[in-house]
């Protein structure tokens, strides 16, 4: 690639000039793509596979729910253990090498998922319930440790549990008060009022999802239903869409990534980089590529594959007697 | 249309059959763009010898006749010289503007209008409104089909200038705008995918935050806020797409198309402006 700067009537000296009418073909394209984009929305339509909801959740798999809500209320779930932005966890913090840029973001959307998913829930829940008052109680005034092993049998208990009538039922054992608090959430979840309470603040208008759908997503039921739609990110889930339409495939090399060594090995990984740092490592190399993208004009062999693989010879293929013609 | 699509599975690969239509279809257009003539395309014979006479210099209006002293007399005098109107939208282009490679362009502009047209109708009438009318959810199709479009003509355009290395003699920034526009494009669509309203915005939002988390980006760009993501969605970022897009335009109209790798001028041609 030449640096230099043409003047542009030098630059065209001796190359033919013809009429070519701009705003027309501007005019025929919108026609065309207009014609093409409206056959295609009257015949295809568009996706739109609906929402899940906490309710939706309960309903469809209550074991799951519950499952979920117990890890939730033991502090041992995928968002209670999460760190930045949400807490000062780390169970799903990464870094590559001297790269910790998790951390180096902080905390900026605070997420107490026991509190926020469960506690707060029944206390407002417990209204007119002396039952679930009195589990309440019974949760607040034991000891740590003694909670931990209320919910240690009871999380190892719902491995077998069943849905029977609305309700799980596990195995009978000493869980405490953990069932009992663990059935009026489900009870508050299928009415759909903890839809409602995990995106209340104090504020009237609400636009941020950030609590159910960490609740939802630390569940098996919302990966579940990805999963049969190939949508989970070993499935090149990144360019897939739901139903049959074509998705984001400009993801292709981006999702690639994922499907090989060492992006999907859970250990052993290569360059210190594995499937707990993937996210990062990917990121980091398309932003590479990317940057080598743009910068193409720049970049020997890169810039010269379209003078040494000839397709030049393709696109202006008619035009070259035209350019022996003599000038007037 | 909303049951799960067929999948092809070849080794690690999985590929939806709709992605794997449209991925042939863009390859199919790209080769017949290179091997199909150009129909309004004269032959050698039929075109006019070459005229290396200059324009005559447009009239000047009367506003540029005085000396421009003021801040906006050297404002309009700095654009008269570098984007007069004639070099903005010319009637005449080189001899060698004659392939379908060179529509890909303007049809990704094209398809570009529709989206922008058919997102404004949907941001007027609210995020809900797709989902619960007929008339809605048309015109969401029409938002995503014209997107597919753009995305389909922009890479086949960004595949056309490649392979023509129309980032020769002083176009470098032009390509540079042209994939800038294609990875902001990239950001707009992602956040219009996560304002969806329905499952596959759900999911995408959950899956993403990982990564989004992981670079550290996720402290002031979070996907699980949908207030955040639509207002990108609808605002900021259609408005840098539509301006690369201007900008990327401008760089063509002022610079002109670049000559055949094989009819290069000779550096002893060049001259700075």
């Amino acid at each position: 690639m030449s640096r230099r700067h043409w003047d542009k009537a030098t630059y065209y000296r001796g190359v033919r000039m013809v009429p070519y009418d701009l705003v027309k073909e501007l005019v025929a394209a919108l026609a065309i793509t207009g014609v093409i984009v409206l056959v295609l929305s009257a015949v295809l339509s568009s996706p739109d596979v609906p929402s899940e909801t906490i309710q939706s959740w309960a309903r469809a798999d209550a074991v799951d729910f519950v499952t979920t809500a117990a890890g939730e209320l033991a502090g041992q779930s995928d968002s209670a253990q999460y760190g930045p932005p949400y807490n000062d966890g780390s169970g799903a913090v990464q870094s590559w090498g001297p790269l910790h840029p998790q951390e180096w973001g902080g905390v900026h959307q605070p997420v107490d998922p026991t509190q926020q998913f469960v506690v707060q829930p029944l206390r407002q829940a417990q209204v007119g319930d002396s039952e679930l008052a009195a589990s309440l109680a019974q949760y607040d005034g034991a000891a740590d440790a003694q909670r931990a092993d209320w919910l240690d049998r009871y999380t190892k208990a719902l491995a077998d549990a069943k849905e029977q009538d609305g309700k799980v039922v596990v195995s009978s054992g000493d869980y405490g008060p953990v069932p009992l608090m663990m059935d009026r959430l489900l009870g508050v979840a299928r009415s759909g009022g903890l839809d409602g309470l995990l995106q209340a603040s104090d504020k009237f208008y609400q636009t941020d999802y950030t609590r159910p759908l960490l609740f939802m997503a630390d569940g098996g039921h919302l990966s579940g239903l990805a999963d049969e739609q190939k949508l989970t990110g070993d499935q090149w889930g990144m360019m897939n869409e739901t139903g049959r339409y074509p998705g984001q495939a400009w993801l292709w090399l981006y999702t690639l990534w994922y499907q090989v060594a060492p992006f999907n090995r859970d250990s052993g990984g290569f360059l210190g980089v594995d499937a707990a740092n993937a996210d990062l490592a990917v990121v980091v190399i398309m932003l590479i590529l990317t940057l080598a993208l743009v910068f193409v004009p720049f970049i020997p062999g890169l810039r010269d594959l379209p003078r040494w693989i000839p397709v030049h010879r393709l696109i202006w293929r008619r035009d070259r007697a035209a350019a022996e013609v003599p000038r007037r | 249309m909303d049951q799960p699509a067929p999948y092809v599975h070849w080794g690690f690969i999985l590929i939806s059959v709709p992605n794997l239509v449209l991925i042939g279809v863009m390859l199919l257009i790209f080769v017949l763009a290179l091997v199909l003539p150009f129909p309004w395309h004269r032959s050698a014979e039929a075109l006019p010898p070459v005229d290396d006479t200059p324009a005559p210099a447009a009239a000047e209006p009367l506003a540029a006749a005085a000396p421009a002293r003021s801040w906006t007399g050297r404002l309009r005098g700095s654009v008269n010289r570098r984007l007069p109107l004639t070099e903005l939208l010319p009637d005449r282009q080189p001899y060698y503007v004659g392939s379908w490679v060179y529509v890909f362009g303007v049809v990704s502009i094209a398809a570009l209008v529709w989206v922008v047209v058919s997102g404004v109708i949907l941001a007027f009438f609210g995020p809900q409104w797709w989902h619960v009318s007929r008339e809605g959810r048309f015109m969401n199709s029409i938002h995503f089909w014209s997107v597919q479009m753009f995305f389909i003509f922009m890479v086949l355009h960004m595949w056309g200038q490649y392979w023509g290395a129309g980032w020769r003699h002083g176009r470098a920034t032009t390509w540079m705008v042209g994939v800038v526009i294609f990875i902001t494009g990239i950001v707009t669509a992602f956040t219009g995918y996560i304002a969806q309203q329905n499952f596959d915005a759900q999911w995408i939002a959950a899956n993403a935050k990982d990564a989004i988390n992981g670079t550290g980006i996720g402290a002031f760009f979070n996907p699980l806020n949908f207030g955040q993501m639509y207002g990108l969605h609808i605002v900021l970022l259609p408005l840098g797409v539509t301006l690369l897009v201007v900008l990327h335009v401008v760089q063509v109209r002022m610079r002109g198309v670049v000559r055949p790798i094989a009819d290069e001028p000779a550096p002893d041609e060049a001259t700075r402006p």
